[in-house]
């Protein structure tokens, strides 16, 4: 506990310092970015850690997010500080519309599904021009401004983002130690005795597919606020596996887990889109992707708990990963 | 064009793109039988097949050379990513399983990025020649081509699978493992064996397709996809009603696609991805699995 | 009647697995369901459980139809059970196993549970007492804090009741709970039972060990092939010729 006492203020001081400490706008976007990122992730840790469902489809809620601030404030001319509440309700609606026959199916059944329903959302942006502006998007978002407080240079936005981050945070501590995230963790762990357990584990499946959905959608319309453009090219199919990836990166289950996971593969990404023109010249596009899919592969096949438990394997290794993929004993 | 015409024109078109589906959902089918895995790469087979064969086509190699080469070195591939990547973390989830394949899958698109570029290519057509005419309705020879080798390689599974003794062992070894010990077969070297046949296919079939699609680097994901999705309408385990799924959503594209929107296109697949999937996981050809608690 | 179980089949493919059994189980009393392998008794722990649904037959728990209602419902009505095999949380604590079977004397739901309100920590509080309570009687309150994966597996089956009892049933159902115990273990674990039963808990019991049926068990109901082949005291069950002739053949299975 006195851990906690020291550690937690010692967090927000030094996050509070950040943009006094770096004067780059190039860093302080990278932080915004990975800050970003790293609630959508929580969302999806919840989702694929605690519950064991996953979703190659959140680029989707995260796009939806983007896509309602922008088309409330551009279209229809809403408040900014209504828009953002909206971008989280959305994504919301739409997962608890699609949630429950969804999470009915199982592991290669519901990976298909919801990477069809990402494909599918992704068209529609790229498709529905008369409302989302086609492939081109839509330009001229609106800075968010709360109550007199304009959100327009990168040092507020990325208080903004890092402070949202933190409740967040503070909430899904406080979720994953209640009776809640104990249920969630025995659906991964044998949906049949969490059953027997009085779980309602459709219902709770359900549940964190929608606070899953709201993150990322929140993530989107900060997102929106932040470029002030939106086209469909960051939510496709990739963006997904990114998503999976940060989680998986960061060690399902574990509470630093997003947060690391988002870190390292924005940071890794950066660095290839410098390494990578030095040793192949004249490479362009979305090359990171192999190393993506690389270090996705190597870390399923060799280390599936994650990086974040690192430090944990020393002492007891688990047996099976948590989270991903029901053990599917008989009765 | 007569609207009649142009119904049959938009079904001869649409066959061939079912004849396209029904070739990789065949692929699809053949290793999630026997393995158990459903390769989310096998569509990067596909677009590395046509765009090798391109590239050594180019480079002035006879098409007859150019298309054996690449579909052995796409085989290689498969058997490669099979020991490297499948056989490495044998006993894992299903999902785990999925996801390695899914990064399989984004490394080799990403790969052929670098290698290809976005830049579109094309082969020249098998045959000389233009278009026959078939009541009104312009079929492309190539057209020919794709459906011969469906037809050659729905013939050749069954022939294996039904009349070979191989073919029967593995059949009985995906139902009992233990039993395909005792008849010799290993599971290893038939998933192997599977991997690597179902990049030669991917491969031949990504070169039969490439003198009448456009061959890119990223083709590979909508064609790997509609594969999924023709296997799921034939309940995935089913070869006849991968084929039968891939016509299906061929012709029902087309239709879409030429009455409708050509924007629909891709999101029909999808809608019956999903409408399948949440209705009848089972497949709406395939029979019913049994179930076990 | 505690429960009462009446025409209750079951075909899996043509195969009845259960065919029109029918027993009752008085509370406050420990009934036996003895039988060789294949018999149908883990299939209806799963049909009362609601695990899977019957194709024909009632099964009524202080009077209330349970057929059509799902696993959850059925354990908030008061019905929980153990696995054959142990399908423990092997990645929690002892202590968080048993909480999560103490999940239906909890009211706080989830976005209550992302805020940190004095009348969740009250609960989670009073349930970890409970909690911490039934470890002591079942003796393993020192492995609170150890993760289940980690216990012997005497140990892990008891914990496996402990998370049964947590949530305050009044109907467990034991599959199989001395599978895999020395013989002190198996004594204790009997004493244990027939303490419960002094509660006035009423249990079902699925169990090939013969010496702990005839010592704990009121009634006995034996199957073979899915059907009812006898009913009675463990004594009257013993001296039954049918009983006998179904063992016979399956020696290695009686103690």
């Amino acid at each position: 506990m006195w851990k906690k006492a020291i550690l937690r203020p010692a967090a927000v001081l030094l996050l509070f310092a950040v943009p006094l400490l770096i004067k780059s706008n190039y860093l302080l976007s990278i932080l915004i970015v990975i800050g970003l990122y790293t609630i959508i992730v929580q969302g999806l840790g919840i989702l694929m850690g605690y519950a064991g469902q996953v979703s190659f489809g959140h680029a989707a809620f995260f796009g939806l997010g983007g896509y309602t601030v922008a088309i409330l404030t551009t279209r229809f001319h809403w408040p900014t500080v209504l828009a953002l509440p909206a971008a989280a309700l959305l994504p919301g609606v739409i997962a608890a519309i699609i949630g429950r026959p969804t999470l009915k199916l199982r592991e290669l059944y519901l990976a298909l599904a919801t990477l069809g329903f990402g494909i599918l959302v992704h068209i529609a942006f790229t498709e529905g021009k008369e409302l989302t502006g086609g492939p081109s998007g839509i330009t001229g978002i609106p800075y968010l401004s709360i109550g007199g407080l304009t959100f327009d240079s990168d040092i507020k936005f990325f208080y903004l983002v890092w402070i949202t981050l933190f409740l967040i945070l503070a909430g899904i501590n406080n979720l994953v130690r209640s009776r809640v995230g104990r249920a969630l963790r025995a659906i991964s762990e044998s949906e049949h005795a969490a059953e027997n357990a009085g779980i309602d584990t459709a219902k709770l499946k359900l549940q964190a597919f929608i606070f899953s959905a709201l993150l990322a959608g929140l993530a989107g319309g900060l997102y929106a606020f932040y470029v002030t453009f939106i086209s469909p090219s960051p939510f496709g199919f990739h963006a997904s596996v990114q998503f999976v990836l940060m989680a998986v990166i960061g060690g399902l289950g574990t509470f630093w887990g997003p947060l690391l996971g988002a870190a390292v593969v924005v940071t890794l990404g950066e660095f290839l889109r410098w390494a990578v023109p030095l040793v192949i010249p004249g490479a362009g596009g979305e090359y990171q992707i192999i190393f993506f899919g690389l270090i996705l592969v190597l870390l399923m096949i060799f280390r599936p708990e994650g990086l974040g438990a690192l430090g944990k394997c020393l002492k007891l290794s688990p047996e099976k990963m948590p989270g991903t993929g029901i053990p599917s004993k008989d009765i | 064009m007569h609207i009649a015409d142009q119904l049959l024109q938009l079904l001869f078109t649409g066959l061939t793109l079912g004849s396209i589906y029904s070739l990789i959902a065949l692929a699809l089918v053949t290793t999630f039988n026997i393995t158990g895995i459903l390769n989310l790469a096998q569509g990067e087979f596909v677009a590395l097949g046509a765009l090798l064969a391109v590239s050594m086509y180019a480079a002035g190699m006879p098409m007859a050379a150019a298309f054996t080469v690449s579909v052995l070195l796409v085989a290689m591939l498969g058997g490669f990513l099979e020991r490297f990547a499948i056989h490495t973390a044998r006993g894992a989830s299903g999902l785990t399983l999925i996801i390695i394949t899914i990064g399989l899958s984004i490394s080799l698109r990403g790969l052929a990025l670098l290698i290809w570029g976005t830049e579109t290519y094309s082969l020249p057509a098998f045959s000389k020649g233009g278009p026959l005419f078939i009541g009104g309705a312009a079929v492309n020879p190539q057209s020919l081509w794709i459906f011969g080798l469906t037809a050659i390689t729905l013939a050749g599974l069954y022939a294996f699978f039904e009349l070979t003794y191989w073919g029967k062992a593995v059949k009985a070894s995906v139902i009992n493992r233990a039993a395909a010990r005792l008849v010799g077969i290993n599971p290893h070297t038939v998933s192997f064996l599977a991997f690597t046949a179902s990049g030669a296919l991917g491969a031949a079939a990504g070169i039969f397709i490439a003198p009448i699609t456009m061959t890119t680097y990223d083709m590979g994901f909508m064609l790997g996809l509609k594969g999924f999705v023709a296997a799921v309408i034939g309940g995935l385990s089913n070869v006849g009603g991968a084929v039968l799924g891939g016509i299906l959503l061929g012709i029902l594209e087309s239709y879409s696609a030429g009455l409708i929107s050509s924007g629909l296109k891709d999101a029909i697949a999808i809608i019956i991805l999903l409408a399948v999937l949440l209705i009848r996981p089972e497949g709406i050809i395939g029979a019913i699995r049994e179930r076990k608690i | 009647m505690l429960l009462e179980v009446k025409g209750l089949t079951k075909f899996f493919g043509g195969v009845a697995a259960v065919k029109d059994v029918g027993f009752k189980v008085s509370k406050g009393s420990i009934f036996a369901l003895i039988g060789p392998n294949g018999a149908g008794k883990t299939t209806i722990f799963n049909l009362i459980t609601g695990a899977l649904p019957p194709d024909s037959g009632t099964i009524r728990f202080e009077g209330r139809q349970l057929v059509g209602l799902k696993p959850y419902q059925i354990a908030a009505a008061g019905i929980t059970r153990t696995f054959q095999n142990l399908q423990l949380f092997s990645g929690m604590t002892v202590l968080e196993n048993v909480l999560t079977g103490a999940y239906l004397k909890g009211r706080t739901g989830f976005v209550k549970s992302l805020f940190c309100l004095p009348s969740k920590n009250r609960e989670d509080k009073r349930i970890k007492e409970e909690a911490l309570a039934l470890l002591e009687e079942i003796g393993l309150e020192e492995a609170a804090g150890l993760p289940a994966a980690a216990l012997p597996f005497g140990q892990q089956r008891l914990l496996e009741i402990a998370r049964a009892l947590a949530s305050g049933p009044r109907l467990v159902l034991l599959d199989e709970p001395a599978a895999g115990l020395n013989s002190t273990e198996t004594r204790s674990l009997a004493a244990y039972l027939k303490k419960l039963r002094e509660k006035g808990l009423t249990m079902l019991l699925i169990e090939h060990d013969m010496e702990t049926v005839m010592e704990v068990a009121d009634r006995v109901l034996v199957l073979n092939f899915g059907h009812v082949i006898a009913e009675g005291t463990p004594q009257e069950v013993q001296a039954d010729p049918e009983v006998i002739k179904a063992y016979l053949g399956e020696d290695d299975q009686v103690a």
